[in-house]
């Protein structure tokens, strides 16, 4: 088992490498440098504007130091610096005498917004995002688990064929149809809930519905297949032989077993949320990191795209590591070689 | 039934009751058909698919305008029947805001272009990227997971590991990175002519080569595994090794005796495959990066549209509909056709 985390832990820093590398070689790649996009700047202010933002450092030294910013932690002692605190994401001040303070993530400043960094982007936008994310993942697992688990106990009735043809339509639409279908439906139509915006709890409830219900379904064919396999298995025959009840069966025997796999979807589902929310957050309005990036994809801000596939890459690769250890941990049968 | 008839009610035998007394010999690709035309949703589908193809085609025919003709006095405008279907598109005439405009089949959009001329339009991008999509794909992975399995050895393990890695990779990401990347301008102000003339055949594509391209690096890796696999298989074949001794080349080998074998399987999960590449291309056309205005994708459409939603819905559903209705049809044709060609089920009615 420690083996197999530690191979696997080796094999998350394998990937995040990659894909900061090819982030990196990409977006540095990009012709002309960031300042060169609609002005032309003199050559002298150029040289001091990539001087500032060494630019003009050879490749691999930029590349290292940026990793170095983002991964390293430092401490910093002395005065208040707010300059400081923007500049970095993550600050814990240690409240003694030289006034020290623990930072971390530093991911380099915006192009596009002069007075902020990425650091401070995130700040602000990233928490939207994350209770968005938080609350599609509620709807899809309050959908999709009693849907699966109902259609797999009333297998081949009405219910079941009900349920799984609701779920075949789920998947197979993407947010960004389901988003103004949502939208136009409940919001212009029945107005029961705001079209867009953000603060109250009854702003979420559309954007985390459009975000979760494609995957609920994803969730439901998974957990009807996988209660299936569990029912038809010699242990469930016992259970029910000795005399217990079917309610205890289903749920003590059952249900508990068949969960566990339901867990391998979570890693794709948190992808498909993260990128989900460009979409949704753009169609409802909704001030988070998805709109965000959209807005510095047209705006060629690259530090903040480097930012943000770098920080959801970090999220998805992390994620896929836990759930990889959880799985083999919940589930004593599967080995790990 | 050549054969002679002694008795004549023979003939007068059902349909079924004949097949079963003179079984009829089929081909796989026949047999597959023939299972497939019996699928009724898969029926449907490909009807759908089919008359999205002819829409693609025929768009220059079929739409009533050029996709880009604008028109200041149309803008926002909407039929009549439009204005019923969604209740709160009040026409001017009875005290609402919309303009109605019998001319225009599904409406206008903001700038007064034709919404159903571009929908029209909008089918190409779709269908060539359900088109080439899964052709670069398997383009890319036939050749690693032939190359991999075939090679074996060290070859084949740096291949599988970058494979493993890819699949790491989260593939919007690298999509949105990679497209960010293309629409930069590659090359800069003095580009190398490889690069001059791929960003100018990307222009004269509406920015499509660039979308293909960047679905193309993403999407390779499942199909490399699946052939490397197949070939893994298929080398230790005994009438691969009968090939192999009577002298029959690699390059034999492969496509008389490894390809038949990879292609079913391959065919079944690219055209499942399909729906994602729509949906991915939808999807960056709708954050801006696909394909370049006023080119219309029903992606960008949406976009455009969902600013509107609370005064003109039709201008996001329609195009939204369209999405649904591909991506639905290819859904259900794949389904199908992963019936019809799996082996498992063959010569079983």
């Amino acid at each position: 088992m420690g083996k197999f985390i530690l191979r696997r832990v080796m094999w998350m820093f394998l990937v995040l490498f990659v894909v900061s590398l090819v982030t990196f070689l990409l977006m540095h790649a990009v012709p002309g440098g960031p300042f060169t996009a609609e002005k032309r700047l003199p050559a002298a202010t150029l040289k001091q504007l990539e001087a500032k933002y060494n630019l003009d450092a050879p490749l691999h030294i930029q590349y290292l130091t940026y990793v170095r910013d983002i991964m390293v932690p430092t401490i910093t002692s002395g005065k208040k610096s707010s300059a400081l605190d923007h500049k970095y994401l993550i600050n814990i001040p240690l409240n003694d005498a030289q006034n020290r303070v623990i930072r971390w993530m530093d991911f380099g400043p915006s192009f596009r917004n002069i007075n902020r960094t990425v650091s401070d982007i995130f700040r602000d936008n990233l928490p939207v995002s994350m209770r968005l994310g938080a609350a599609a993942l509620v709807v899809t697992l309050t959908i999709g688990l009693p849907l699966g688990v109902i259609s797999g106990l009333k297998r081949n009735t009405p219910i079941d064929y009900a349920a799984m043809a609701v779920a075949v339509m789920g998947v197979s639409v993407p947010v960004i149809i389901m988003g103004p279908v949502l939208q136009y439906a409940l919001g212009v139509q029945a107005k029961i809930l705001p079209v867009s915006g953000w603060g109250d709890f009854k702003h979420l409830i559309l954007p985390a519905f459009a975000l979760g219900i494609a995957d609920s379904a994803l969730v439901a064919r998974l957990t009807r297949a996988s209660l299936l396999e569990v029912l038809s298995k010699d242990y469930i025959r016992t259970a029910r032989a000795k005399g217990l009840a079917e309610r205890v069966v289903v749920l003590r025997h059952a249900l508990r077993n068949s969960l566990i796999p339901i867990i391998t979807v979570i890693g794709p589902m948190i992808a498909y949320i993260l990128t989900g929310t460009f979409v949704v957050e753009t169609i409802f309005g909704i001030p988070g990191m998805g709109r965000f990036f959209v807005t510095s994809v047209s705006g060629r801000d690259y530090p903040v795209i480097m930012g943000t596939v770098l920080l959801f890459a970090i999220f998805l690769v992390l994620a896929n590591t836990l759930v990889d250890i959880v799985y083999i941990w919940l589930d004593p049968r599967i080995t790990y070689e | 039934m050549n054969s002679p008839t002694p008795a004549a009610n023979i003939t007068q035998l059902t349909d079924a009751e004949q097949a079963l007394l003179h079984p009829k010999s089929r081909s796989m690709t026949q047999d597959a058909l023939l299972r497939l035309s019996r699928n009724r949703a898969a029926v449907l589908g490909g009807i759908v698919v089919i008359i999205n193809i002819l829409m693609a085609l025929l768009a220059p025919t079929l739409a009533p305008r050029k996709f880009d003709q604008v028109s200041f006095t149309n803008t926002n405008s909407a039929p009549e029947w439009v204005t019923k279907v969604f209740p709160g598109m009040k026409p001017r005439d009875a005290g609402g805001y919309v303009k109605v405009n019998n001319d225009y089949l599904l409406g206008a959009d903001k700038l007064g272009r034709d919404l159903f001329s571009r929908i029209l339009y909008g089918s190409r991008i779709s269908i060539s990227v359900a088109i080439v999509g899964p052709v670069i794909s398997i383009l890319i992975g036939f050749l690693v997971g032939l190359v991999a399995g075939y090679k074996g050895g060290w070859v084949d393990n740096i291949l599988m590991r970058l494979v493993d890695i890819m699949y790491a990779f989260p593939t919007m990401l690298l999509i949105i990175l990679f497209m960010a990347f293309f629409r930069a301008g590659v090359g800069g102000d003095n580009p190398g002519p490889l690069v001059a003339f791929l960003t100018k055949l990307d222009a004269n594509m509406g920015g499509l080569l660039f979308i293909f391209v960047g679905i193309g690096l993403t999407a390779w890796m499942g199909a490399a595994r699946l052939v490397r696999g197949q070939v893994l298989v298929a080398r230790e074949l005994e009438y691969v090794n009968a090939a192999r001794m009577i002298g029959a080349k690699p390059g034999r080998i492969i496509l008389r005796h490894i390809l038949p074998n990879v292609i079913g399987p391959l065919i079944i999960t690219e055209t499942m495959a399909i729906p994602s590449y729509i949906s991915y291309e939808a999807f960056l056309s709708f954050i801006g990066l696909g394909v370049n205005p006023p080119t219309p994708s029903w992606g960008g459409m949406i976009a455009e549209g969902a600013l509107l939603i609370q005064n003109y819905p039709n201008q996001a559903i329609f195009p939204a509909l369209a999405l649904f209705l591909l991506i639905f049809s290819f859904n259900f044709l794949g389904d199908g056709l992963r019936d019809a060609l799996d082996p498992t089920l063959r010569g079983s009615e």
